[in-house]
């Protein structure tokens, strides 16, 4: 038993030990050149249009199924006109962010733990440094730089239409005047959330990538490795994206309090 | 170590160099060194340490004990952004060509000549044609790695490999997996490399027709191109073999010597 402990504990500290020296080998090679502009140019579009579809998609559904849900709630207490409120405050602040993140893990922590992967197995990467190219400079940069900045992006994307998805429900379903409803929406909103709600999504962006980049260049095994590695990146990006969604809004009201 | 006396000028000096991963041991204490416009063929069994050592003379991976020198500087205790300058001059052939899926024959053969070299785009145009001119491939510059056999890709990446005038070229398992008349096609590409443009080479296989093809002939140039022909006795004893036996090196002479051999493994292992 104390030896399978001893080989887990080794195994998980050497894990964290590259994950730190690929984040600082990330930061010295996005403020170093060379620097592969095209590449980067690539990855914000790969990463940022690539998703707006399934964030659309997300987040509109998202606004409605609150609004039908809190509605129904919002009546006991005669309080139907101020699902508005409600709704942009869940999004802007918790939703938005958490489940932007989720869907980029899915799409972009699978996709790039894959492509990385299959480079190792196919000995892509070492083919790249021997041409002199540093592979962190070229593949996890890119993609970091693109992740970070376009994760928030992507965010407001979804908050908003995922108010516009509320706003759908409200009126024609739970029949609030839609001045009521905008009102309500813009009383729901603090400066203080919009803070959290576009500070939170760069933390999870570069959190989603770097852990594809980490476990893609750490791949082992042939294809069977590569599967492995996709799974592993998923479900590790999508537990730090509600960890880290826990410790930042925890810093941020340690910070800023309450609002 | 001391570093290797400037008068014998060897490109690559591999000095006692010892591998382990956890108990397994890879390399014991390999030495060989490799001249000028000379080749070294590595042969052994699977798993016998043979692309190993190419991946630690390219600072790939660091070995455990010993020293490697690659153009009179030292590798094995080099930092990664210090071996891309030693990389500069060294190609290398991988496994299976290890092209780039997302890019074109074109942009993977002038892959070092767009991204790391200061070569305008007409340039490396132009260099990128010329040797795949060589490799006879020119018709297939636009073309994408999936759409190429497996005897292409080789050619492609020997073309990659040699793009930027490297002085040493690597080939690991060039030929394996291809059918004889596509190998031979690998093979005069090695000659010519080495003939006509003066590279050192180290070839890593355990095809063994192969590897008696390329030490027992040469390259000849002509009014019109070129000829492979049998070598002569000078060109033959520029090509060495060094056969690994469980990661140590148990042979190291001239085909001729190698076809001499009495060793009972070299016997079973040529038969």
């Amino acid at each position: 038993m104390l030896p399978l402990l001893d080989a887990w504990l080794k195994g998980a500290v050497l894990e964290v030990q590259e994950y730190v020296r690929l984040q600082i080998a990330t930061i010295r090679g996005a403020l170093s050149r060379p620097f592969y502009f095209r590449d980067v140019v690539e990855q914000f579009e790969q990463i940022g249009i690539g998703s707006l579809t399934v964030v659309l998609l997300t987040g509109f559904f998202t606004g409605a199924v609150l609004a039908l849900q809190t509605g129904i709630t919002l009546d006991q207490f005669g309080a139907r006109p101020f699902v508005g409120r409600l709704i942009s405050a869940s999004m802007v602040k918790e939703l938005g962010p958490v489940l932007t993140g989720l869907m980029l893990a899915g799409r972009i922590g699978s996709g790039i733990a894959a492509e990385l992967g299959s480079m190792v197995v196919t000995d892509q990467i070492n083919a790249l440094r021997a041409l002199g190219t540093d592979p962190v400079r070229k593949l996890v940069v890119p993609r970091v730089l693109a992740g970070f900045f376009m994760a928030p992006v992507l965010t407001v994307i979804s908050d908003t239409v995922g108010i516009i998805g509320g706003w759908l429900i409200a009126v024609f379903q739970l029949r609030v005047a839609s001045s009521l409803y905008w009102t309500s929406v813009v009383d729901g909103l603090y400066i203080y959330d919009a803070w959290m709600g576009i500070i939170k999504p760069f933390c999870l962006g570069y959190v989603i990538v770097t852990i594809g980049c980490h476990v893609g260049l750490r791949t082992a095994g042939g294809t069977q490795g590569v599967g492995r590695a996709t799974t592993n990146a998923v479900v590790a990006s999508s537990v730090a994206v509600i960890a880290v969604d826990f410790f930042v809004t925890r810093l941020l009201i340690t910070l800023f309090g309450q609002g | 170590m001391e570093r290797p006396a400037a008068a014998e000028q060897p490109v690559i000096v591999v000095d006692k160099v010892s591998l382990a991963f956890d108990d397994k041991v890879v390399l014991k204490e390999v030495s060989f060194t490799l001249m000028p416009g000379h080749t070294k063929v590595i042969l052994g069994a699977s798993g016998s340490g043979k692309s190993t050592i190419l991946k630690l003379i390219l600072g790939l991976w660091k070995p455990d004990g010993g020293a490697i020198w690659v153009n009179g500087e030292r590798v094995d205790t080099m930092r990664e952004l210090e071996l891309m300058k030693v990389r500069a001059d060294v190609g290398m052939v991988f496994q299976e060509g290890a092209l780039f899926d997302s890019l074109t024959v074109g942009e993977n053969v002038g892959y070092k000549l767009y991204e790391e070299s200061d070569s305008s785009l007409e340039q490396a145009r132009a260099r990128v044609e010329e040797v795949l001119g060589f490799v006879g491939l020119r018709d297939f510059i636009e073309r994408m790695p999936s759409e190429l056999s497996g005897g292409q890709r080789r050619r492609v990446a020997i073309a990659r490999a040699m793009a930027a005038k490297p002085r040493i070229l690597l080939y690991d398992e060039a030929t394996t997996g291809l059918d004889p008349i596509t190998a031979i096609t690998v093979d005069e590409e090695m000659v010519k490399l080495r003939d006509l443009e003066g590279v050192s080479s180290i070839i890593v296989t355990h095809q063994l027709r192969d590897a008696f093809f390329v030490a027992t002939h040469q390259a000849v140039r002509q009014r019109d191109g070129y000829a492979i022909s049998p070598a002569d006795a000078r060109k033959c004893d520029e090509a060495e073999f060094i056969m690994l036996k469980e990661g140590v090196v148990s042979f190291e002479g001239n085909a001729a010597e190698l076809r001499a051999a009495k060793d009972t493994y070299l016997r079973s292992f040529l038969s």
